[in-house]
């Protein structure tokens, strides 16, 4: 992998500087602070620099969206949040945003446009998609080549905001070979950290539900789980853990598989 | 002459019982806080065409959806034959329309019609059955969970016996029908397929027992159905009407789209600006009822959370796709939709015993649905998803989740951590918002 330095512009500077963004980045907090989604958000800004997108992001100016208190119940730390961003967004003139988090694209797409914040919002396999369409983003070498992977869909992705197809289309592009669990699409079963779940212990049960599917998954016998959601993506890695069969079998974004395709 | 006159008075006394329990549904129904769900009409017929008329959320599971299907087929279809049978019923005649068309184009539309019936009637019936060995012989695990047990077992086993009965019933009266039309006792209709292979078993029996076969076929289905008619709305089995005004009032947004309080939306204005004049917010109405968060009771919900708990199959298709309870937790999002209908059944019964202001001191957040189903919850949507009739439970357990902690600010200590964390720092974890985009400085290097 390449280690040339990138300069992640923010919105800050490119105001101060006279200038606008195209397409607004949203890292959200996972992507933020979390080290495994860290190495997502890396890979998801090495794809935007190297298709040349004008592209910025809030950096410090940034603060969660308030999903997992609004699915706690408390509105009103939620819409302190939403208000506050909205603020800052509208201040910067975004038109489009671009989310690498099912929750933060959800809230950002559906909850905000009711308080003031009416933005394009897309999740990055949508964008990821549309670029390999304009021929802006090709996969080249065949790293991934016959290797098997399976895709699990993120609840606010798949039935939240019905987008099933997107994420298939950029993985079939790697020439890998996708296979389907059972439970997939409309059916997919969640990861269980969902609704604030994330944040607290699990409630009394006879197993974890991040086992329940990383079960599933690995019945499929994939060499990857290729994820869309940073809270699916800590869930699966501990899911595998738990079976130990974190060697061989790999969680991955798939913007990092299309960023390690393209040796990036 | 007597027979007219008892069929009348049971036929009329049915329909109005029937009415009166549609009015008291009614009324609890619009117990609840109202939403405007008016617009898009075409979409909404669009979507009450597809799922309730059309059953196209059933056919996620083909076994259940084929049989489900014959029932739900002939049980439509037979209300042709109904017309017939009740007007014999009140005028004391025997196949009067039969009589009219006989000979016509019609006639062969009626044959037609009664032999779609037979046909259709041999499938259910071959169905019911299947259906109950599924429920009480290979006793599929999403009709064993615990708010199965007692009453709504039962409910659906009495239909599904009374379907049987129902069959069974129209099928001897055709079938000894057309035995005395061989007699030449009743006029001929033409060929009915399935009961003409039926009548060969009453060979040797006598004319009178076959007359009484005939009356007790005709009176056994008719009071079958009013019976059934009379008991709906005390059974799941409600849903045969409300599936088609509830998938209506479907949700049309987004799954993952929940509602923003507006009333909060006022009071955080206020706070996050400085230069708010509070005097600009027009006095507090001293009258006005005091705003509340989310539901602890039926009817903090809207009355569309309370059709969605009246029109529940209690089918266990959202249970049975919820990553909680797969996992052995407590929640059942079909408990917590039987369970708002139960306890909307109890807050309606109050009324009409104690009148409208009436308090038990009870409350479906608390008495009826826990602390522990409301946090096991991930929001997945894969209840909403499952539902045949567009149900959301989802929107009931996040309505009770906001009572929870903005009314009584009850959280497990890690939501508080939470909360806490994204008021102090922005984000649900403890770090500083200074350190945000440290991950871009990693890049730069
Ligand atoms: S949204 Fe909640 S109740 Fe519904 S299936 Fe998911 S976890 Fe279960
Ligand atoms: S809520 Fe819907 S899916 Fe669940 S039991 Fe009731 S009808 Fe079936």
């Amino acid at each position: 992998m390449s280690t040339t330095p990138i300069k992640v512009p923010t919105m800050a500077a490119l105001a101060a500087a006279g200038e606008t963004a195209d397409i607004l980045f949203w890292v959200g907090c996972a992507g933020s602070f979390d080290d495994r989604a860290k190495k997502v958000t890396k890979a998801v800004v090495k794809i935007l620099h190297h298709v040349g997108l004008k592209y910025a992001i809030l950096g410090t100016e940034e603060s969660c969206t308030g999903d997992p208190a609004k699915r706690a119940g408390n509105e009103f730390y939620f819409q302190m949040q939403a208000l506050q961003n909205i603020q800052v967004l509208n201040m910067y003139g975004v038109k489009k945003i671009v989310a690498a988090c099912p929750h933060c694209f959800n809230t950002l797409k559906n909850e905000y446009p009711e308080l003031g914040g009416t933005y394009e919002v897309v999740h990055h396999s949508q964008l990821l998609q549309q670029l390999m369409d304009e021929g802006k983003l090709k996969v080249a070498g065949g790293s991934f080549k016959g290797k098997k992977i399976t895709y699990h869909d993120p609840c606010y992705l798949g039935r939240a905001n019905g987008v099933y197809e997107a994420p298939r289309d950029v993985i079939s592009k790697l020439d890998a070979e996708l296979t389907e669990m059972k439970r997939s699409k409309a059916k997919g079963l969640c990861c269980g950290a969902g609704g604030a779940q994330m944040f607290k212990e699990a409630e009394k049960g006879n197993k974890e539900v991040n086992v329940e599917r990383a079960e599933e998954a690995m019945g499929t016998n994939p060499d990857i789980i290729a994820v869309g959601c940073p809270f699916c993506n800590t869930m699966l890695t501990d899911g595998v853990k738990h079976f130990e069969k974190e060697a061989t079998v790999k969680v991955y974004d798939m913007a990092e598989l299309i960023a390690q395709a393209n040796e990036l | 002459m007597i027979g007219a006159i008892i069929f009348v008075v049971v036929f009329i006394s049915s329909f109005a019982f029937f009415t009166f329990k549609i009015l008291k549904i009614r009324r609890n129904i619009l117990l609840g806080q109202n939403v405007n769900l008016s617009g898009n009409k075409g979409e909404r017929l669009k979507t009450m065409l597809m799922v309730a008329f059309g059953q196209s959320k059933m056919t996620a599971r083909p076994v259940p959806f084929i049989l489900h299907f014959f029932i739900y087929a002939a049980f439509i279809i037979t209300q042709i034959e109904l017309i017939e049978i009740v007007i014999d019923g009140a005028t004391d005649h025997h196949r009067s329309i039969w009589h009219i068309v006989e000979g016509s184009f019609l006639g062969s539309i009626y044959t037609f019609t009664i032999n779609f019936i037979e046909i259709l009637s041999v499938l259910a019936f071959v169905a019911t059955i299947l259906f109950l060995s599924r429920r009480n012989i290979i006793r599929l695990a999403r009709f064993q969970k615990p708010e199965m047990k007692g009453w709504p077992s039962r409910d659906a086993n009495l239909i599904l016996f009374g379907e049987i009965t129902l069959v069974t019933c129209i099928m001897l009266m055709n079938s000894s029908d057309v035995a005395l039309q061989t007699m030449g006792v009743f006029q001929r209709t033409d060929t009915l397929l399935v009961s003409s292979q039926l009548a060969k078993l009453w060979e040797g029996v006598s004319m009178d027992n076959l007359m009484l076969m005939e009356r007790i076929g005709w009176w056994g289905h008719m009071l079958g159905i009013l019976g059934f008619m009379v008991y709906l709305p005390f059974s799941k089995h409600f849903h045969i009407f409300l599936a088609f005004p509830n998938t209506y009032f479907s949700n049309l947004k987004p799954k993952g789209q929940l509602t923003n309080l507006s009333a909060v939306t006022a009071e955080v204005k206020l706070m996050l600006d400085p230069n708010a004049d509070p005097y600009a917010v027009p006095a507090p109405d001293p009258n006005a009822a005091p705003v509340k968060f989310g539901a602890k009771d039926v009817h903090d919900l809207t009355w569309k959370n309370l059709m969605d708990a009246y029109s529940c199959t209690e089918c266990g298709r959202c249970t049975s796709e919820c990553p909680a309870n797969i996992t052995g937790k407590k929640l059942s999002p079909r408990k917590i939709m039987m369970d708002t209908r139960d306890r909307l059944e109890v807050v309606g019964k109050n009324i009409d015993k104690h009148g409208k202001d009436h308090k038990d001191g009870k409350s479906l957040l608390g008495d009826y649905i826990t602390e522990e189903e409301l946090w096991a919850c991930t929001s997945c949507n894969a209840c909403v998803q499952a539902c045949p009739v567009n149900i959301n439970p989802l929107e009931v357990i996040i309505e009770l989740r906001r009572d929870l902690i903005m009314e009584q600010s009850k959280a497990p200590s890690s939501i508080n951590t939470m909360l806490n964390n994204i008021q102090n720092n922005g984000a649900p974890w403890q770090f500083s918002p200074m350190d945000r985009a440290n991950w871009a400085q990693e890049m730069n290097t």
